[in-house]
């Protein structure tokens, strides 16, 4: 590790990410998200093109990933990233684990720091629950989406892929649809991106819309017509099923019809916009196949290929004080 | 029985809105004079050093008998809301809540509207009564079926007893616990427009009108509500509000960080709102000023903020900050003590909360001026969860008499 300075900051060591946690977003300056990004950048490089994809800086390090809300994929990327980086991982699922039995989130969090981890990775149901486990632990805690509050990585890696695509933000126009009042994803990636000086619109049915959304500096529609005119990125999210009974939509079929991303629609958006999604997919309901296998403007795997990078980025970062680098110790 | 004369004091009498200096001469538990008054050379003398003497404080809806906290506050009687476990919906429970603070403190039980505050049978309110309830609560929820509600109050005006509500339409309330707004649109919480309380109480006051029951809105936070109450009362309607210190000094952007001691219930509302709760108590639309007493420890606050329970441990603080809207020339102190004691006796139906002669001898001495500072681990409540940790404050009670017994 040299302590020259960093590309995207211009700072030396721990002065371009002062942050013990990574619990948001909202949290962070511009330049800060751009040097993750670009610490980022070795990573997809590293797991896109070496054979043995490792590195052993994390070798000794436990990383806990605990889940209190089901998850495939973002554990699976945190689990990967803190592998190829040498740490012995270990996963906690709420569903088998004692939090079913009653005990309260600061006992689990005691005890998870009882036992010494070195970056909890955690996901949470509650709004602010990470936040409430980091305050209790001694190493760093990366939130991996807590509530309808934040979901720092998957806004990372979304501006991973964007800026791989499309080079930069500025001036980039980014519609995100669906369902924006529930979504984490939409909250951490309308933060990110504005910080990063891309154009965000939000498109949702009205009952799906977080109050003065507009205080995010995004632009609300309800019509996604006109919110993909002129659009360079698509991004579509996931309309949980439990939404679709009549409580805030009438019916998946009647969303499909307003806020489906099928081709036709798709022609409204830039010739060479990208879709993108955080998965897992509602194919035929928030988007059609046609769409998202799409062969060059699809950037959905991508997106997955960017989470390990992202991920591994950040385990590095916020490691590096306790692992003593030099000019981060 | 023993003379006490309370001497070089600054008398408040909020039923006459007067505050004159002199002495009050206490006669066993009952005041005897007030004013330029000659007593005997035996009796006990309490010389009051210039501090305000005024009523003990009536606290109208507590969670909690936390007699420390109000020992603390200066507050001499409470009502107990029904929110219990069990419910106050049963005479023996009202009766046995009604013996819990005696003889230094009174608890005056509000009895459950319905079986179990669960909005659908009405409760033995007659019985309750005589048990001792002093007026019919709905809880911390309104009763969402009209119908019901419509009997409550036919009920209770009967029985001559005021119904105390909750002003939160409870389907646009749902599960949220924070007002519609930038905050907690950013933090991710669930939330309710601000009119949800609106809606509530322009029902209670129709329902109000139609019955001729007397209703108090125990929580009024937004500036809708205000202009509703006011309107009932232009028009003669017995209709009452009140409102907690929370909603004039702090707004929704006190829960800023999951701050669950902020976590309240109706939730902070903006700043328009709280600035219309200031005009509201300056104006006369406000009749009581009420602590919400209700202190909660880790088990209930230390979680995720929509994890965890509302309330706040306020009877510490009521005083002081009250004395804050008298220092910022919002009220008199005479209307102070009107908020903080003679409307929640009229309300409740007690004789108490004046200082003249004949009057039960329960009243506080306060020095307005000493600083201090709220520290939410050093506090008398049995719970240390207030919103207002590390707020210097000025003004505490610094005697209590409760029936004629210095406390």
């Amino acid at each position: 590790m040299t302590s020259t300075p960093s590309p995207a900051t211009g700072l030396v060591g721990r002065a371009n990410f002062p942050h013990r946690h990574l619990l948001g977003i909202a949290n962070l300056a511009p330049h800060e998200i751009r040097f993750l990004l670009d610490e980022a950048e070795q990573w997809a490089t590293l797991n896109r093109t070496a054979t043995r994809k490792h590195d052993d800086r994390l070798a000794g390090l436990t990383q806990m990933n605990a889940f209190f809300e089901a998850s495939t994929r973002t554990l699976l990327s945190f689990e990967v990233a803190g592998k190829r980086l040498g740490a012995d991982v270990v996963n906690m699922h709420a569903t088998q684990s004692s939090v079913k039995k009653g005990e309260t989130l600061i006992d689990t969090a005691v005890t998870l720091n009882s036992m010494r981890a070195d970056v909890i990775v955690i996901r949470h149901m509650s709004s602010g629950a990470v936040q409430l486990i980091a305050d209790k632990v001694d190493c760093p805690v990366l939130n991996a989406g807590d509530g309808r509050h934040e979901h720092p990585t998957q806004a990372l890696l979304d501006a991973l892929t964007i800026r791989r695509r499309k080079g930069g933000f500025e001036g980039l126009i980014v519609t995100i649809c669906g369902d924006i009042l529930h979504s984490r994803v939409a909250r951490s990636n309308m933060l990110c991106l504005t910080a990063l000086g891309a154009q965000v619109r939000v498109c949702a049915p009205p009952t799906l819309m977080p109050p003065a959304v507009e205080r995010y500096r995004v632009t609300p529609y309800s019509d996604f017509n006109a919110a993909l005119e002129g659009a360079d990125v698509v991004m579509m999210l996931r309309l949980q099923n439990e939404r679709m009974d009549g409580g805030f939509i009438p019916s998946a079929r009647e969303f499909h019809m307003l806020y489906g991303l099928t081709p036709e629609r798709l022609k409204r958006a830039k010739e060479d916009a990208i879709i993108m999604h955080p998965g897992p997919m509602n194919r035929g309901v928030e988007i059609t196949s046609g769409v998202a296998d799409h062969a060059e403007r699809s950037a959905i795997t991508e997106q997955v290929e960017m989470g390990v990078a992202v991920r591994m980025a950040c385990l590095d970062v916020l490691t590096r004080r306790d692992r003593g680098v030099p000019a981060w110790a | 029985m023993g003379l006490t004369a309370i001497v070089n004091g600054r008398v408040c009498n909020p039923e006459s809105a007067t505050l004159t200096e002199g002495t009050v001469l206490v006669h066993g538990d009952t005041i005897e004079a007030v004013g330029q008054v000659d007593f005997p050379e035996d009796a006990r003398i309490v010389d009051a050093g210039g501090m305000l003497v005024a009523p003990g404080i009536i606290d109208l809806g507590v969670f909690k008998t936390d007699k420390p906290a109000f020992h603390f506050a200066g507050i001499t009687r409470a009502a107990l809301m029904p929110d219990q476990s069990p419910v106050l919906d049963d005479p023996g429970l009202v009766q046995h809540a009604a013996r819990a603070g005696k003889p230094d403190f009174w608890v005056h039980p509000l009895g459950a509207a319905t079986r179990g505050l669960e909005g659908r049978e009405l409760a033995e309110m007659a019985l309750m009564k005589a048990a001792g309830a002093r007026a019919i609560a709905t809880g911390r929820e309104w009763i969402a079926d009209s119908g019901v509600m419509l009997r409550v109050l036919r009920y209770a005006s009967a029985l001559d007893l005021t119904v105390v509500t909750h002003g939160e339409d409870g389907g646009l309330a749902g599960n949220a616990v924070a007002t519609d707004g930038e905050t907690a649109s950013r933090l991710g919480l669930p939330s309710a427009p601000a009119c949800a309380e609106a809606i509530a109480i322009a029902r209670d006051i129709a329902l109000a009108r139609e019955t001729g029951a007397r209703l108090h809105i125990r929580l009024v936070t937004t500036a809708a509500g205000f202009d509703l109450v006011r309107a009932a009362k232009a028009q003669c309607l017995p209709v009452s509000c009140g409102v907690s210190p929370a909603y004039l000094f702090l707004n929704d952007q006190a829960v800023t960080d999951f701050r669950t001691f902020a976590r309240l219930s109706p939730p902070l509302r903006d700043e328009r709102d709280r600035q219309a709760a200031i005009a509201a108590v300056a104006d006369g639309t406000v009749d009581v000023l009420c602590s919400g007493h209700d202190p909660r420890g880790p088990e209930d606050k230390r979680l995720p903020f929509a994890d965890a329970a509302p309330g706040l441990a306020g009877a510490e603080t009521l005083l002081p900050l009250a004395l804050n809207l008298v220092r910022d020339g919002k009220i008199g102190e005479t209307r102070m003590m009107a908020l903080l004691a003679a409307n929640p006796a009229k309300i409740l139906g007690l004789d108490a909360g004046r200082l003249a002669p004949g009057a039960p001898a329960d009243l506080i001495l306060i020095d307005p001026d000493v600083p201090w500072i709220v520290d939410s681990n050093k506090m008398a409540a049995a719970a240390g969860n207030t919103p207002f940790d590390k707020l210097p404050v000025q003004g505490r009670a610094r005697m209590m008499m409760k029936g004629g017994v210095i406390r």
